[in-house]
């Protein structure tokens, strides 16, 4: 059995984010990047399967992006897949979903994975289209925002999460997709020897131009931070000076405090 | 300006926030056409057409046919837009779509430019324009971005069908979980979030509760890890909640969040981060470090 996960490397969402001098992404000065969250518990997934298969699966983890992506790769490998392959785009954040998934397609359908997993959506671009347009793209069965992953004889049990707390369990039978919701799983933190491991652990390289020969469907005209609504009071300064005047608002407000 | 928007039957039932969708489509003044999987016993109040195909026969949750159903009724009513909720259903099914018409998707639309659209980044905290480049182009709308537009009347239903399995096999639902809390009655709710750091400091977030007389709430993250039982969390997937005064003690404000919370009457937010998207909703933003200010504010409320 073969399985691939696919992550993003993003920036932490506690960043300020300022737009670069396009004006259409974000500037990455001063910003510090991480796995996004939600392909954590993609990889966490797929490395408990491989923990429940006897280790025999093979275990790939793929992002595409510029040199930096390298350290969510190797971060993937020391929570125990098995090796890495690095998409190398300079500009992939001037691809859209859709070549993104084309891209991603043409390394994995000569592969012969049988499940891949992916985010449901990543933090910076948040379009939840990546992970299902690779499934089309491969032909693969597919759902998305799994909360629960069972794998039997050869058949994909997963629940989705739908509105209202509600959940739909579905099947499906490999080859086959799923895209990882928030609480999936308790992603581990990498052990030191594992980390010492990873290091000796194979990332392919393979440069974007040989596997992308889409143009982009929608082109991002304009970065900006959204327009303030300004209405609420901001509180800064001293904490105990910042509470007694929160306690002045509230009692003036508010019916809460007398 | 053509739009066929996508309708969403849940167990027999249509979804209102398909309203939203009619209420997109006449802000931007397009002509509309509506297909759904679903049941003839939950039409939605909508005057326009609509492609109805039976979820008897295609299934409640079948993606690779309800797609083809979806194109079968672009095929015939030629659209410039294929419009869905930004849903469970919707962000599974969209792209699919997108990949069968070979069109742009924008996800999460929450607004119009000029000649395109603008969409939530990072987190909430930035946007997007984008303009897409295709003759076609499917979205999906943020719930609750658009007005709902209901009372539309009686559809004109057409049949739409098609043929074939589909890659995915629907078991069956499961209900939410029973409340173990019930805090659509609490008069003061302060919720912890992932920015109080770690488990231990749930308490401190619990003392502020009971010094203003109310519960304690918690974003997804907290309960995800367990350190808040998850009848306390509030939000799409959790409770949705309306108190006089509600606490974000280190909540980002994600859109999720806020959806469970917005119309509570008073809103503080504490965050280090004076760029936060709660601060959009909140009515004090007090920048601080949680865990310093929120035993401070409980020491002086005691007295
Ligand atoms: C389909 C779906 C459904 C969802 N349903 C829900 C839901 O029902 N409810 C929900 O809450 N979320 C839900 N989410 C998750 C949601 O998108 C966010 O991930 C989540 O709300 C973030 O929680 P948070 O604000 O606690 O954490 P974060 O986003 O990590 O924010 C932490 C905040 O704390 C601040 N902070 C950090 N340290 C400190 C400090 N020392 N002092 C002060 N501030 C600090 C940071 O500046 C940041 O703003 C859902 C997501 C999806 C995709
Ligand atoms: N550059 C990338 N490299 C590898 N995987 C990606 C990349 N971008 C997105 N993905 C995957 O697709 C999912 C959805 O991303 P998005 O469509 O951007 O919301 C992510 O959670 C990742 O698993």
């Amino acid at each position: 059995m073969k399985i691939l996960v696919c992550i993003k490397q993003v920036p932490d969402m506690e960043s300020r984010f300022k737009p670069d001098s396009a004006g259409t992404w974000f500037s990455e000065t001063d910003l510090a990047f991480r796995m996004n969250e939600y392909d954590e518990f993609a990889v966490e997934q797929a490395v408990r399967l491989k923990e429940q298969l006897g280790n025999g699966p093979e275990l790939t983890v793929l992002s595409m992006g510029p040199d930096r992506v390298l350290e969510a790769v190797k971060k993937a490998l020391a929570m125990g897949c098995d090796r890495g392959v690095q998409i190398q785009d300079p500009a992939a954040h001037l691809k859209d979903p859709w070549q993104k998934a084309s891209a991603i397609a043409a390394y994995a359908k000569n592969e012969g994975y049988d499940l891949v997993f992916t985010g449901f959506q990543s933090q910076d671009r948040g379009s939840c289209q990546v992970g299902v347009m690779l499934a089309e793209l491969l032909g693969f069965a597919c759902a998305t925002t799994i909360v629960g992953f069972e794998f039997a004889d050869g058949a994909v049990t997963v629940k989705r999460e739908l509105e209202g707390g509600v959940k739909g369990v579905v099947q499906l039978k490999t080859p086959a997709l799923v895209t990882c919701q928030l609480g999936l799983n308790t992603p581990r933190y990498p052990t030191l020897p594992n980390i010492m491991k990873a290091k000796k652990k194979e990332i392919l390289v393979l440069p974007v131009g040989d596997l992308l020969h889409e143009e982009a469907k929608a082109v991002t005209t304009s970065f900006h931070a959204p327009a303030k609504k300004g209405g609420g009071i901001v509180l800064e300064g001293e904490v105990g000076d910042q509470a007694d005047r929160l306690i002045q608002i509230l009692k003036e407000k508010t019916g809460v405090l007398r | 300006m053509k739009a066929l928007l996508i309708g969403e039957s849940r167990d027999g039932s249509f979804l209102e926030y398909g309203y939203e969708l009619v209420g997109f489509a006449e802000r931007i003044g397009a002509e509309t056409a509506m297909v759904m999987v679903g049941q003839e016993k939950s039409l939605p109040g909508y005057g326009g057409k609509l492609y109805l195909a039976d979820a008897a026969t295609y299934g409640e949750y079948n993606p690779d046919l309800h797609k083809k159903l979806i194109l079968a009724a672009v095929e015939r009513e030629k659209p410039d837009l294929v419009v869905f909720s930004h849903s469970s259903y919707g962000w599974d099914l969209a792209p699919r779509v997108a990949a069968g018409l070979k069109a742009a998707q924008l996800s999460e639309v929450i607004g119009t430019t000029g000649d395109g659209y603008e969409l939530p980044s990072c987190s909430q905290k930035m946007r997007r324009s984008v303009k897409p480049a295709t003759p076609v182009v499917v979205l999906t709308l943020q719930l609750g971005a658009f007005p709902a537009v209901t009372g539309g009347g009686t559809p004109q239903v057409e049949r739409v069908e098609t043929e074939g399995s589909g890659k995915v096999i629907f078991v069956r639902y499961e209900a939410a979980e029973a409340k173990g809390i019930d805090l659509a009655k609490a008069e003061v709710i302060v919720s912890a979030g992932r920015g109080i750091g770690k488990a231990d400091n749930v308490p401190v977030i619990a003392a502020l509760a009971k010094a203003l007389g109310g519960q304690l709430g918690a974003s997804r993250p907290v309960v995800d890890s367990g350190w808040v039982e998850h009848s306390h969390q509030v939000g799409t997937t959790g409770q949705t909640v309306s108190p006089k005064l509600y606490v974000a003690c280190g909540i980002s404000g994600a859109i999720q969040h806020l959806a469970g919370m917005k119309k509570s009457g008073f809103i503080v937010a504490i965050n280090k981060d004076k760029d936060a998207p709660i601060g959009e909703v909140a009515d004090v933003l007090v920048v601080a470090d949680v865990m310093q200010f929120v035993p401070a504010l409980t020491a002086k409320l005691a007295k």
